[in-house]
Formats: structure tokens, sequence, C-alpha cells
């Protein structure tokens, strides 16, 4: 069989595009943003009705769309996206074809014949069962199977990549070790790789009980071995958003990492370490001994958390380098102050970095102590943890990016570029506030997932505080800004890639891979002595990243000791 | 005086230097892959469910 190598190298930026992944990252990248568009418009229904005021949908309704949102936004609009990340990352920055796109295709209808397949199941009303899709409630067995097939095809798409860079090594398209970014994505497929295997163990077995062939689902069970797939699979989105900071920090700044080495070695605590956080989701369940909860939180969960903290410090880092080495060098902020703002693919990556680190990196590490989690465990804390992680962290990160892809990967010229400059601000910081007012509400006991707090009608209602039901309206209010930020999203990068008028590019051409394959990239040594050594103050080459950094540090004491004192308010001992 | 680096026409690669462990554990994706799913497979899934397996059961 004939293999395509055809290429086409972007003129603005050099990348080398293989033709057959670049329609692979296209299909891709669209099939994320339509379940982005159908996530989105399902989050207005559950904001909406978690507004206690306005209480918008019918009980039914409400576990529908929650159920719907929690899939296309958690499953599928991440692992989509990602998908479309590891070919790029594999074949365009290793400047090589892509293993198998035969196979990349059939594992991209798998996916979309998974995601229908779900879909459809929820959408009928017979699968309201949430994301989590507890045993022993039962949804229909299209629900599990549609999971399956989408695992499957995003394995496919796991094993496409790492073929490709086996081709790449075998063709020798890159010298000594491959880039970081690519590692990064590197680390994402690992850790999706071990999702994946966890929801197979779970869901094969579920979905036999679903249609009878299995007699009994055992609940605990579930739950450990589901969390394994449910919290993992947002972890592959933790490595792929840095991966992506990473990525933006060297395309607009032209940043290089201060340290390989470092962030090599926290990729590499990831790798190990981060996938076993998905125990915090268990700590107040009976079964589980205290060793096993403690270890696979509190002390293998902390070495990922120090290379979250890694990663934060070096990313902005080699930004503050960057800049400063681009005369940049007054005072501790003069880099940040001169920063693009008005590009949203620096804004919308920066906001995602300071909120994924301020708002869910700080309350997962609280959240992942065994003692503290009681105070807010099941409460709307939970999903204002995640929201900080998941949406302000990952998709804001991938909207950001995006914002480059268009023209790069699209070849079409970006419509609105005014509105996408504002598109950031409103739904980084919507989102923000949002994530925030959530977990101000889950301090005060609101429950997640709960159709209505006040229990009206029941027997035994429940009167929260004042400032809960405040809470609650404001993080709808954060939650509208947010999803007005999201539209804004959608408008420009629906109507660019379908509407808007083609880059023009004189000297576009297809160019054969013995011919287009350009130098290999400099060796990593090289880039860490191109370091300007005259830049930064008393010592430091990034002494405003240093304060930045000692400000998280103190927040993030500072918090968690403020609820080891709460707790002791909760249970006061006599 | 000034050093003169000589380049052998045969071959003017640079003399090869050993490969650390740690970088070459880094530039191996398979390894890696192995150790990714191996780890939290024992940790977190074979030690929990062990554990939920030994729960007794009521009478």
């Amino acid at each position: 069989m004939a293999v395509n190598r055809m290429f086409r190298t972007c003129p603005s930026t050099g990348l080398l595009f293989h033709e057959p992944a670049e329609k692979l990252m296209k299909a891709h990248a669209v099939a994320a943003v339509v379940s982005l568009l159908v996530g989105g418009i399902l989050a207005l229904g559950v904001t909406l009705t978690r507004w206690q005021a306005v209480h918008l949908l019918s009980p039914d309704w409400f576990y529908l769309f929650l159920t719907a949102h929690g899939v296309d936004m958690l499953v599928l609009w991440i692992i989509f996206f990602e998908i479309a990340i590891l070919y790029f990352a594999s074949s365009t920055l290793l400047r090589c074809r892509l293993a198998t796109p035969g196979l990349a295709w059939v594992g991209f209808w798998l996916m979309i014949l998974g995601a229908i397949m779900n879909n459809y199941a929820i959408f009928s009303g017979t699968s309201s069962v949430m994301f989590t899709s507890y045993a022993p409630m039962g949804a229909h067995p299209a629900f599990y199977l549609g999971l399956i097939l989408f695992a499957v095809g995003a394995l496919i798409g796991c094993f496409v990549f790492l073929g490709t860079l086996v081709v790449a090594k075998a063709e020798r398209t890159y010298n000594g070790s491959i880039p970081l970014v690519t590692f990064g994505a590197v680390t994402a497929c690992i850790i999706a790789v071990f999702t994946i295997a966890s929801g197979a163990i779970i869901l094969i077995p579920t979905f036999l009980w679903s249609v009878g062939l299995v007699e009994h689902i055992d609940s605990l069970m579930y739950r450990t071995v589901w969390w394994g797939f449910g919290h993992s699979s947002q972890q592959i989105n933790v490595a792929a958003h840095v991966s992506v900071w990473y990525a933006i920090a060297a395309i607009v700044f032209g940043a290089k990492p201060m340290s390989e080495k470092v962030s090599r070695g926290a990729f590499l605590l990831y790798i190990l370490f981060l996938q076993l956080a998905s125990a915090h989701h268990l700590l107040a369940d009976p079964g589980l001994t205290s060793n096993w909860k403690i270890f696979n939180t509190s002390y293998a969960m902390y070495l990922a958390v120090l290379a979250s903290m890694v990663h934060g410090l070096t990313v902005p880092g080699a930004i503050e380098v960057a800049q400063r080495e681009k005369g940049y060098n007054r005072g501790l902020f003069e880099w940040l102050r001169k920063a693009p703002w008005g590009n949203p693919v620096f804004a919308g990556m920066f906001i995602s970095l300071i909120g994924f680190g301020f708002l869910g990196g700080i309350s997962g590490v609280m959240m992942g102590t065994e003692q503290l989690n009681l105070i807010i465990h099941n409460t709307i804390y939970v999903p204002g943890h995640f929201h900080a992680t998941v949406v302000v962290g990952t998709t804001l990160a991938f909207m950001s990016l995006t914002y480059f892809l268009i023209p790069v990967l699209f070849r079409r010229k970006m419509l609105f570029p005014k509105l996408a400059q504002w598109q950031p601000y409103l739904f980084g910081l919507g989102m923000s506030a949002f994530a925030l007012f959530m977990m101000g509400a889950g301090t005060l006991g609101v429950p997640r997932r709960h159709w209505d707090i006040s229990f009206a009608g029941n027997a035994m209602p429940y009167e929260f505080p004042g400032a809960a039901w405040l809470m609650m309206a404001l993080t709808a209010l954060a939650g509208l800004a947010a999803v007005v930020g999201g539209a804004i999203y959608l408008l420009i990068t629906v109507g660019s890639v379908f509407f808007a008028p083609r880059v023009d590019v004189p000297d576009f051409k297809h160019v054969r891979a013995a011919e287009g394959i350009a130098p290999a990239p400099a060796p990593v040594a090289a880039a860490i002595a191109a370091h300007h050594p005259n830049v930064g103050m008393a010592g430091f080459v990034a002494p405003g990243t240093l304060v930045l950094a000692m400000v998280f540090l103190i927040s993030f004491i500072l918090y968690y000791f403020v609820n080891w004192k709460y707790l002791s308010t909760v249970w006061p001992l006599s | 005086m000034t050093t003169e680096t000589r380049v052998d026409p045969m071959n003017d690669l640079p003399p090869e230097e050993p490969v650390p462990v740690m970088q070459q554990l880094l530039d191996n994706p398979f390894l890696l892959l192995f150790l990714g799913v191996a780890l939290p497979t024992v940790l977190y899934v074979i030690w929990g469910v062990m554990e939920i397996v030994n729960i007794p059961v009521a009478k």
C-alpha cells in the first residue's frame, strides 16, 4: 500500500504538516467544538436550574441535562481535542509522517459512533445517571457501549501517536530527545492508556450487567475502579494543557524552558503519581483502609502536586526570561505589564495558568487531605474545584491554542478579532468567579448534583443560610458570563473555519517528505545555553516569577490552615 | 597559541558521550508507558480491589 508522504509547510510558522495528519487534526478539532457547543447549551440549563430564584428545569430534565453536560464536556470535548493535540505534537512537531492514518480514521469514527450512541441514550431519557453513573443506578446499555466504543477509538489514537514517535525516530526527523511539548503529550498519552484500561475494566462488566448477562455489580468496586477512569481522564487534561502552556510560551514569546531537565522530571512525576489522586473521591467511603487512602492521596498525590508547582513556576519563568531578553528588564513586573494582553493566545493561556494554580490547585490539595475532605465531600465545592481545573485550566488553554490554529492549521483568517481579544477575559474570569462562588457555597454545605437545595414540599425541608443562596445566585450570574464567553469562542471558531476567507499563501506547495524535512532542531543543551546571562535582578533570572510563586505559596499555606481551623469548628470536641 | 579542532573528513560527527540513565528513561516512551500504567494499576486498582474483596461478608 502506498504511503502518503505529502507535506505542506506553514509560511508564517514554518511548521510542517503531514496531509493525512492535518485532516485528522481538523476532524478531531471540529468534533471537539461540536461537543463543546452541545455541552455549553446544556450548561446554561444546569446553571439556570441551580439558581434557586430561576429554577428553570424540571427534575427529570435537570438530571438529563446534567448527565449529558458531564459526558459531553468532561469526555467528548476534551478527548477529541486531546487526540488532535497528540497528532500535532507528534507528526507536526517531529516533522514526520503520521503512522497508520487509516487506523487513526477507524479510531476517529469509533469515537464519533460512541459519542452519538452515548448521547442518544441520554437524550432518550433512559440514562439520567449523571457522568459517574454509579451502579446500581442503571442506564440504557447504549450509554455504556457508547463510552466503551469512544474509549476504544481514543486508545487507537494513543497508539497511532506512539507509532508516530517510532516513525520519527526511525526516519531520524529529530536529534537527541523529543521536544518538551511532545514529551508532555507522551505524558498525556500514558495517562490516557491507564484511564481507558480502568474504564474498560469497569464499564464492560457494567454493560454486560445492563443487558442482563451479569447478575450484580458491587457498588464500592464500581466506584473504586470507575474513578481510575473518571478522575484520571481529567489528569490527561492536566498533562495536555501544561504542554499547551509550554507551546504557547514558545509560540508567542519564543520562550525556552528554564530547565528542560526539571520540566521533564515534573512530567515524569505526573506519569508515576498523577493518576493516584483518583482516590480522593473515595476518602469518605467505608471499606477502603486509611493506608490505601492516605498513600494514594497525601503521599503519592503530593509528588504530582509538586510537579504542577514546578510547571507553574517554569512556564511564567520562561516567559519572563524571554521578555527580559527583549529589553523588558526593569523592575519586577515590566515583563508582565508589557506582555501582549490583547493577544487572545497569550491572555487565555495566562488566565488558564493562574486560575488552574490558585483555584484548582489549592482546592485540589485541600480536597485530597482525608480529614479536610470531610468538610466539603459531595458538596458543590467539588464541581467548583473541577471547573477551575478542567474549564479554567484545560478548556481555556485549548481555546487559546485554537486562536493560533485557525490560521496555521485551518488556513483561515480569524473573524471578529476584536471580540476574540475580549473572549478569554469574559470566559476565564467568568468561569473563575463561577468556580469560586461554587466553592464558597460548598463550604456552607450546599450539596452537588441537587435539583432543589430547599427540599421544598418534602417532609423534612432544610433551610440553608442566606449566604448560601447568595453564593448560588452569584454562581449562576458568573456562569452566564462564562456561557456568553463560550458562545463567543464558538462564534469565532465556527465562523472562521467555515466562512472566513482563506489565508493567502503565495508560496504554498506540497512538498515530498524527502525534500520537505527541515534540518533537525538544535539539541537541548544549545537551547539552554542560549539564555542571556545579564537579565533579571539580584542574581535571579526570573525574579518576578519568584515573587508570584511566593504569593501562591503563602495563599496555599493560609488556605490550607484556615480549613484545618474550620474543621475544628465543624466538629467541636469537649 | 590557538587550539584547532580537527575534523575527520570521514566522520564529522562529535564523539558520542554516554547517555545518562535518567535521560535513557525519559527517552523511552514505552518504558514510561509501562511504568505509568503498572504503578497506578498496582497501587490504586489492585490494592483497592484487594481491600474490597477482603471485607467480610455480613451474616
